[in-house]
């Protein structure tokens, strides 16, 4: 439980520029979500037997989850690991790498939940969930923050400068929002796209999500989870080998 | 038991050797200096000793544990003091303390009395609520060094603590490390400074190219590896007196338009000196010593 202490670090710092992160965090994806879902769910009859706006919550909460999730674990923790050096300080401590990453990576899916749960309370307030099978969104919204902080560390602890984070986000994030059911059901696609979406973790949050919001339990939740599960543990075992190979030389 | 000792250590990056068979002890409450210029393997060999990599071979025992195997048990005991500072820069004085006296598993209510001491020490009382950009660099490092003693360490590991710093920040910065030593405190520190070290250093090793060179007391070394006087001469006419200092002084060295002669007793090559020729007479130094041994070519 040494990594604790890698955690609490990060949440000081945010505790202490919280308004700023919260913004960020939160106005973006909400602005977004009410803009969309009120402007362009006024055009479009129900889909999947929802309002717009509340298929487009579910879709909204996941993706906002992992914006939050791979910009704290990629952008934060690249300024942490290269720039201030605070990994360094912190390995003259009695904590090895191992630990940091682990900090690192629950820290980043907190933070993550913090907006994928500010999200659903929101939706809640608005009246887009109809029943309380919505708060298995809460840690569904967690799974998917670990996820996609495993696989952000990941490109973290690769990355030789700013630059290289731009290629996972314009090559794999803003692709896999499009084909992940976010804004349109994932089903529409051609075959081969769906047949990419499900083997990448946004779609399966998306799918565990959408049906709480509807008001029932996600058929196939434990394969979804199980989807998500296994990015978080194989991203979090990478992202340490690669940590471990970054920190010996 | 020596607080710090290495054995046959070595360390390579792909083809190059940077580290090739050390050997050290340091003995506790003794101030230890590895000298050596750039890219002569001291901070590769602290981070050995630290066991934040692993060494290709040989063993290293650090306060009784060895090391990388129980790195972290000794860490425990030991405070470090980088080359550059990794201060935290969104915290505020007071907090980079307590988050970092955190990563050893104190709570905030055990660091929370030691706060004062620390900051008395490192001459920032009433800064507890600065900001880290509104320190000078002096201030800085000097946090740094409390940072480096918030576990109490028994031994401190030094890396360049005064490189940038102004002469009073540097003079600070030896009277807390020779109070250091005073309260019993083991100190390894790595300079390039040639006056810190001979000032700080019970014992020192200059190190070059992955070796250590040459071992012992500053006055030991000087004694055993150079002659005792140095007449530094340049101005019109330094060829030619080269020439004629040949014969009166056992060593001559010329770099650049500067020539260099060392012996026991100057008298004679005072009396020679004549003309435009400028000089300066001094007691040789360690720096003479390190020059010798690792060669005056610039190291990049």
């Amino acid at each position: 439980m040494r990594w604790v202490s890698v955690w609490r670090r990060n949440m000081l710092v945010w505790r202490k520029l919280i308004a700023a992160a919260m913004l960020s965090n939160l106005a973006d994806p909400l602005i977004m979500l009410f803009g969309l879902g009120y402007g362009l769910g006024a055009l479009l009859p129900s889909i999947e037997g929802m309002s717009y706006i509340a298929f487009f919550a579910a879709g909204q909460l996941c993706t906002a989850t992992m914006f939050t999730a791979s910009f704290e674990s990629m952008f934060s923790g690249f300024a942490r690991m290269h720039g201030q050096k605070t990994w360094d300080a912190i390995l003259y401590a009695p904590l090895t790498i191992d630990d940091i990453v682990t900090g690192e990576i629950v820290w980043a899916a907190s933070k993550a939940w913090l907006t994928g749960s500010t999200i659903l309370g929101v939706a809640g307030l608005f009246g887009l969930a109809s029943s309380w099978w919505v708060l298995l969104a809460l840690p569904a919204a967690f799974l998917v923050g670990l996820a996609f902080s495993a696989v952000g560390l990941i490109m973290c602890v690769l990355a030789k400068g700013w630059d290289f984070f731009s290629f996972y986000m314009t090559l794999v994030m803003t692709p896999m929002m499009m084909i992940s059911g976010v804004f349109f059901p994932a089903e529409q696609l051609p075959a081969p796209l769906l047949a990419i979406a499900k083997v990448l973790p946004l779609y399966h949050g998306v799918q565990i999500v959408r049906p709480l919001v509807a008001g029932g339990p996600p058929p196939d939740l434990w394969l979804h989870a199980g989807v998500l599960l296994a990015y978080a543990a194989a991203g979090y075992a990478l992202a340490i080998h690669f940590a471990r190979r970054r920190f010996s030389s | 038991m020596s607080a710090l000792a290495a054995r046959a250590l070595r360390k390579s990056y792909g083809a190059t050797e940077v580290v090739c068979g050390i050997d050290l002890a340091v003995e506790p409450g003794e101030c230890f200096g590895l000298l050596g210029p750039n890219g002569a393997g001291k901070t590769t060999t602290l981070k050995l000793c630290l066991g934040l990599i692993e060494p290709d071979a040989g063993d290293v025992e650090l306060l009784g544990e060895p090391v990388p195997r129980r790195a972290r048990q000794a860490r425990m005991r030991v405070g470090v003091v980088p080359q550059f500072d990794n201060l935290d820069p969104d915290f505020t004085v007071e907090e980079n303390l307590i988050v970092y006296g955190r990563y050893f598993g104190f709570s905030e209510q055990a660091i929370r009395p030691r706060i004062s001491t620390l900051l008395e020490f490192a001459g920032l009382t009433g800064r507890e609520g600065a900001k880290i950009m509104t320190l000078s660099g002096g201030m800085k490092r000097r946090l740094t060094l409390a940072r480096a003693l918030v576990n109490d360490p028994q031994l401190v590991f030094m890396d360049e603590p005064t490189t940038g710093l102004d002469p009073q920040a540097r003079h600070l910065i030896w009277e807390r490390l020779r109070r250091l030593t005073q309260e019993g405190k083991t100190l390894v520190l790595t300079t390039h400074f040639m006056e810190e070290a001979e000032r700080l250093c019970d014992r020192l090793a200059i190190m070059d190219r992955g070796r250590i060179i040459a071992q012992g007391t500053p006055r030991a070394l000087i004694a055993e590896h150079i002659e005792p006087q140095v007449l530094e001469v340049h101005g019109n006419g330094y060829e030619s007196w080269a020439e004629r200092a040949k014969a009166l002084a056992p060593r001559v060295e010329r770099v650049g338009d500067t020539v260099y002669a060392y012996g026991d007793d100057v008298e004679p090559l005072l009396k020679s000196i004549s003309g435009d020729l400028s000089y300066l007479h001094r007691r040789a130094s360690l720096e003479d010593v390190f020059l010798k041994l690792t060669g005056r070519d610039l190291r990049d």
